[in-house]
């Protein structure tokens, strides 16, 4: 950007604590085409002068120093295609946070300054992307979730193609007859609505299903999915803008939970099992086909177990009652009793479980099941039961409520596998051949497991969290999956029962049509939702070290046969992991870059080692540390005056050139503060935390050859509320930076 | 060419609301949200942490406000309430109340007003638990980031806020208005209040300051709550020792709430560890009739009931009152079969979640037995308006109940 035009705010303390003519003087000296002062730039006059500057030409981009990024967003909001707009935190970071009036404010506020002038000389204006995007969303799995999906994007005005493994649409709960109420009244069964959704997707034309066929191959990005399916009738090939994954779960392998008899006796069954022998319309005790007079029901059958499933499959106490509520329907003289540990049946469901329990003939027995023996008639022995140790249950039918385990595949370890497989065949020496053989023998189960068969550099699946379920940030992001336009629904999602799975395909879908519009409009999804911009890759310079690949925590980058990216610019979420990541520094947005960031390092003024001022730079995560930092601020809660602040899209973005630059130059000390990493981690881009780690810990060791204190970087993780340890983080830092005496290459 | 569809509109700003307002303007739609608060946020934001991650809500609530201000499809307006609708054909004409905008858009937070006002107000961010000036940014974090001025509270001739203001941003006259909007479809989600102490006499509700709700201890252990995130009794404001936390304190229960409110038992294992975390010597009971701990919500169970100095009985409590400086307690534990008697020097209840249906009237929506609102065709129904839930379950649903409503408001040209 060039002319850049320098909007100084005196308002809101900031005239009073700083003294503006030095500002000015400096805007002055970094040859600023304009530079104005306004008592309340944020005020509707304020702003309409940047925009008039602006507008008419006098600048081309503008450096607004007035409050927090985070403040007053919308009066700084100008049109991105044609205007660079940088801020400088002089409220927040100076005069809220630091003495008025006195020296080391005002150099703060003059650096600050220097910084945002810097980054804004590199920013260019953003071109989006405009490419041609298909609108039909692609559902893979027909059953309750899927169906719904299926529909919900059909109403949205979307062709729809949906895929089903069976012969038949419909998953596990087409056959039944009635279902847990999902609405009012909840203390009685529903018709299922399965039928009547079919129908109405089969007489849709908009809606197009393959039974008995599967997914062949996937390649492409959101808007341009090139998918070929593999039919009884052959390959069909059909373009898809978004995916939704609602492959289901299947129940829990009952043969492994051998105390609870299944293969023993005949009179053991599953939950699907009754579910079939009760849509066949006959309930009769596999032995002889006599009608059971009593039924116990086994809860929690592998769920809860730390050596089966630890989690709770969350679908099997209602459909237990549901069970139990239809055979009451149809043989009301059947006893029936439940084991169980606690029963779950949250909200409204109370009342359905109320009703079950008050049910002649219907008991409820809290307690561990010990073992089940017999063959005719059998015996369920308990322990820790609510009457108090042991007792036993007689019973003509036993019925294991197992526990849900995802149809999914863990993308991720598919792709270790084959990685593995292949270096075991190709690696360079005989020991990293044998270490690839042990990779691949611990990945091996997980061989041939594919469903998208995606065509990703990063695997062929979603990658899975915990347990196999294919999610992410699943309290408040529940359908951000980390394939861009792919989005999980129903029991493969997580542990749901059937209303919330149903729930959870119309969201699904709600997602997978917002990502066709978004990219539509070459716009970015979550969570930089509507940004335009589009990284640039200099490929002339790319050493194919493979690395922004390899990191990429959304699956954008693709490789050629020599290992340089190909980027599918419509997978990318803008985070700048690739650009952290890269060596050569060949990555790079319009409005964040690794140029812009060594610009704004190389900005910094840095005194002389006799001035006994040390200079420390901290970059921090804008989505958490940064709020918490003008949140400490807000609270006029201050800090050390030697720290500068650059906020980082993600830790994960951090190039450790910027480290490297910092203490050439003569920087005391680097602090890096972002999000929680680990299992229950809190990065928007999954873990870039973990990433900015490993990087830093190659660099401390380089630090320790040059003979430079490692302790002068640190990677500090800090959630969004802990504003009052911010300060305290950024202080602790100082002293100890303090303690470790000037950086050697000072003056070098 | 047809004409754009309407605007949707979303009643509530909790984290069902904004969800459901976002979700549907990133897919190109126009979306008034309608929040009776002075900011959006609801009752996410008064909680400490989310279970299971343990991680503060306005983390999730900053990616939320930033999408909320980088798009322009939707108009949020705080401080409002719908006050009439009827349908018309294309969907409902709806009449928007705003309060009187005391403090202006002009407000930049500077905070010069807050230490000249003379008066003090209980802090409603706070459940009541402090007090605040009556002018103020409602907490840290708030959305729009603007002051507020509960005018009730101003003595008479007051106008020390607005003299102290360089922004022109107090408008000490400023008067309740109104503006009609034609929209294609509703999003209720307009959550729901805590179970009132009150209404639980027999647990020690209002009857004892120790004897607290959990949401109040989510303020307790929050940074920005009374205590700057100590746990503390509120009779002495000493760290308690022992404390107790009484599950289905109203919920599953004919005489008070005959629904499960779904969150309770996550919400007291979460909150048992805040305790731990802080007093590691504390000794906390959970009494429960199941502990509902579904999907891998498990891990929590498995978490705290593993913690020293943590017990899970199984026992409906009868009774709580106060025994001299501590509480007594009176329940059925139903493992050792008999009556017991226990001590705590504070009580949490696990109060459940009644739906607020007197915000959900306006639109002349069915409401089941429990109060909850039921969907029909035009009014999607989100979050805790419908069904006891999670936050997790909630956002889930309100994406599909942003679906719903745009699908109702007709598609889009």
């Amino acid at each position: 950007m060039e002319r850049l035009g320098v909007f100084l705010c005196s308002g809101c303390g900031i005239g009073e604590a700083l003294k503006l003519e030095g500002l000015t003087a400096i805007a002055e000296e970094l040859g600023a085409a304009a530079c104005r002062t306004h008592p309340c730039l944020c005020s509707p006059e304020g702003a309409a002068e940047v925009r008039a500057a602006l507008d008419d030409g006098t600048v081309g981009g503008a450096l607004v120093a007035a409050c927090s990024a985070r403040a007053k967003v919308e009066a700084f909001a100008f049109d991105p295609t044609r205007h660079a707009v940088e801020r400088v935190s002089l409220r927040e970071q100076v005069v809220w946070s630091h003495p008025a009036g006195d020296e080391d404010t005002q150099a703060l506020a003059e650096d600050l300054l220097r910084m945002g002038y810097a980054r804004l000389a590199k920013a260019g204006a953003a071109k989006p992307l405009a490419e041609a995007i298909e609108r039909t969303v692609l559902v893979v799995g027909g059953g309750l979730a899927g169906l719904t999906a299926a529909r919900t994007a059909a109403d949205l005005g979307h062709p729809v193609v949906v895929v089903e493994k069976a012969a038949a649409a419909g998953g596990s709960l087409a056959a039944l007859a009635e279902v847990v109420p999902a609405g009012p009244p909840y203390d009685t069964l529903h018709a299922n609505p399965l039928p009547g959704l079919i129908a109405e997707l089969t007489a849709n034309d908009g809606v197009r299903i393959f039974t008995g066929s599967t997914v062949a191959s996937i390649t492409g990005q959101p808007g341009q999915f090139h998918v070929t399916l593999a039919t009884p009738a052959g390959e069909v090939a059909l373009t898809a803008g978004a995916i939704v994954q609602a492959t289901g779960s299947r129940p829990y392998d009952a043969t492994r939970l051998g105390h609870l008899g299944y293969g023993a006796s005949p009179n053991v069954v599953t939950a699907a099992e009754l579910d079939a022998m009760l849509a066949a319309g006959g309930l009769k005790r596999p032995s002889d086909g006599a009608v059971p007079r009593r039924i116990v029901f086994i809860q929690c059958a592998g769920s809860r177990d730390p050596d089966h499933l630890p989690y709770c499959s969350a679908d099997c106490c209602s459909a237990t009652l549901r069970q139990i509520a239809t055979i009451h329907h149809s043989h009301p003289e059947v006893e029936t009793a439940v084991v169980y540990r606690d029963i779950r049946t949250p909200g409204q469901l109370e009342r359905f479980f109320l009703a079950v329990q008050q049910q002649p003939g219907s008991l409820f027995l809290r307690g561990e099941v010990a073992s089940v023996s017999g063959n005719g008639r059998l015996e369920v022995a308990l322990r820790d039961t609510a009457l108090g140790g042991d007792a036993a249950l007689e019973a003509d039918l036993v019925v294991l409520a197992l526990g849900l385990v995802p149809n999914s595949a863990d993308g991720e370890a598919i792709r270790i596998h084959s990685d593995a497989v292949r270096r075991a065949e190709k690696g360079e020496s005989e020991t990293q051949r044998e270490e690839a053989r042990k990779v691949a023998a611990q990945y091996a189960s997980h061989q041939g497991t594919e469903i998208l068969h995606l065509d990703y550099r990063q695997g062929p699946d979603l990658p899975a969290l915990r347990y196999g379920f294919p999610d992410s940030h699943f309290i408040c992001f529940p359908y951000e999956t980390r394939r861009t336009g792919i989005y999980a629904a129903g029991t493969v999602h997580a542990p749901m029962d059937a209303a919330a799975a149903a729930e959870d395909g119309a969201g699904a879908a709600m997602k997978a049509v917002q990502c066709i519009v978004a990219a539509e409009r070459g716009e970015a999804v979550h969570p930089r939702a509507g940004d335009i911009t589009v990284p640039d890759f200099f490929l002339q310079r790319c050493t194919q070290c493979k690395r922004c690949t390899e990191e990429c925590p959304f699956g954008t980058l693709n490789e050629d046969e020599k290992g340089t990216p190909q980027l599918n610019a419509l997978r990318c979420r803008r985070c700048g992991i690739c650009m952290g990541a890269c060596p050569e520094r060949i990555i790079s947005f319009p409005d964040y870059s690794v140029d812009a960031v060594a610009g704004m390092i190389k900005a910094m003024s840095v005194p002389e080692e006799v001035e006994e001022k040390p200079r420390i730079l901290a970059l921090m995560c804008e989505n958490d540390a940064l709020p918490a930092l003008d949140a400490a601020a807000t609270l006029r809660r201050g800090w050390n005056p030697w720290v500068r602040v650059i906020p980082i899209r993600c830790l994960g973005s951090t190039n450790i050139v910027w480290i490297a630059d910092s203490l050439s130059r003569g920087i005391d000390g680097v602090i890096l503060i972002g999000c929680k990493s680990g299992d229950d981690y809190q990065c928007h881009y999954v873990r870039g935390s973990q990433l900015a780690q490993t990087r830093l810990g190659n660099v401390q060791e380089t630090l320790q050859r040059l003979a430079l204190e490692p302790e002068r970087i640190r990677v500090v993780e800090l959630a969004h509320d802990e504003f009052a340890r911010v300060p305290e983080v950024l202080d602790e830092f100082a002293a100890t930076i303090e303690g470790l005496g000037p950086n050697p290459m000072k003056g070098f | 060419m047809t004409a754009a569809p309407r605007p949707l509109l979303v009643v509530g700003g909790g984290i069902a609301g904004v969800t459901a307002a976002l979700e549907a303007a990133e897919a190109g739609r126009d979306v008034v949200l309608v929040e009776r608060d002075a900011c959006i946020g609801g009752r996410v934001l008064r909680n400490h942490h989310y279970f299971p991650k343990l991680c503060p809500p306005t983390c999730g609530m900053e990616i939320n406000t930033r999408r909320l201000e980088r798009n322009r499809r939707v108009r949020v307006l705080t401080g409002a309430r719908v006050t009439a609708c009827r349908e018309d054909g294309g969907g409902y004409e709806v009449t928007i109340t705003h309060a009187p905008a005391y403090v202006t858009e002009r407000c930049t937070a500077c905070g010069a007003c807050t230490p000249v006002c003379p008066a003090k107000v209980k802090d409603p961010f706070n459940l009541g638990m402090a007090e605040v000036p009556a002018i103020r940014l409602p907490h840290p974090h708030a959305w729009p980031k603007r002051f507020v001025l509960d005018r009730a509270a101003c003595p008479d001739g007051c106008h020390a806020c607005r003299d102290a203001c360089t922004y022109e941003a107090i408008d000490l006259a400023a008067v309740e208005r109104t503006e009609t909007l034609a929209v294609g479809a509703v999003v209720l989600a307009t959550g729901w209040d805590p179970y009132p102490l009150e209404r639980l006499p027999e647990l020690g509700g209002g009857r004892s300051p120790d004897v607290i709700s959990n949401v109040q201890m989510e303020r307790l252990a929050a940074p920005a709550g009374p205590t700057g995130g100590k746990i503390l009794r509120p009779s002495d404001a000493q760290p308690p020792r022992r404390v107790a936390f009484v599950q289905c304190a109203g919920s599953r229960d004919v005489n008070h709430l005959a629904y499960c409110s779904a969150v309770c038992c996550l919400a007291s294992l979460k909150q048992a560890i805040y305790v731990k975390e802080q007093l590691p010597d504390a000794e906390v009971t959970i009494y429960y009739i199941d502990r509902r701990a579904p999907g891998r919500n498990e891990e929590m169970l498995t978490r705290v009931a593993a913690m020293d100095g943590v017990r899970l009985v199984k026992g409906k409590v009868a009774k709580v009152e106060p025994n001299g400086a501590a509480l007594a307690l009176r329940l059925e534990d139903v493992d050792a079969g008999r009556i017991v008697r226990a001590e705590a020097d504070l009580v949490v209840l696990a109060t459940g979640m009644v739906p607020r249906s007197q915000d959900t009237s306006v639109f002349a929506t069915v409401i089941d037995e429990d109060g909850f609102a039921v969907e029909r065709p035009g009014l999607a129904v989100a979050g805790v308006a419908h069904r006891p839930e999670d936050v997790a379950a909630s956002v889930r649903d309100a994406t599909g109940a942003a679906a719903r409503a745009c699908i109702a408001a007709g598609r889009s040209a």
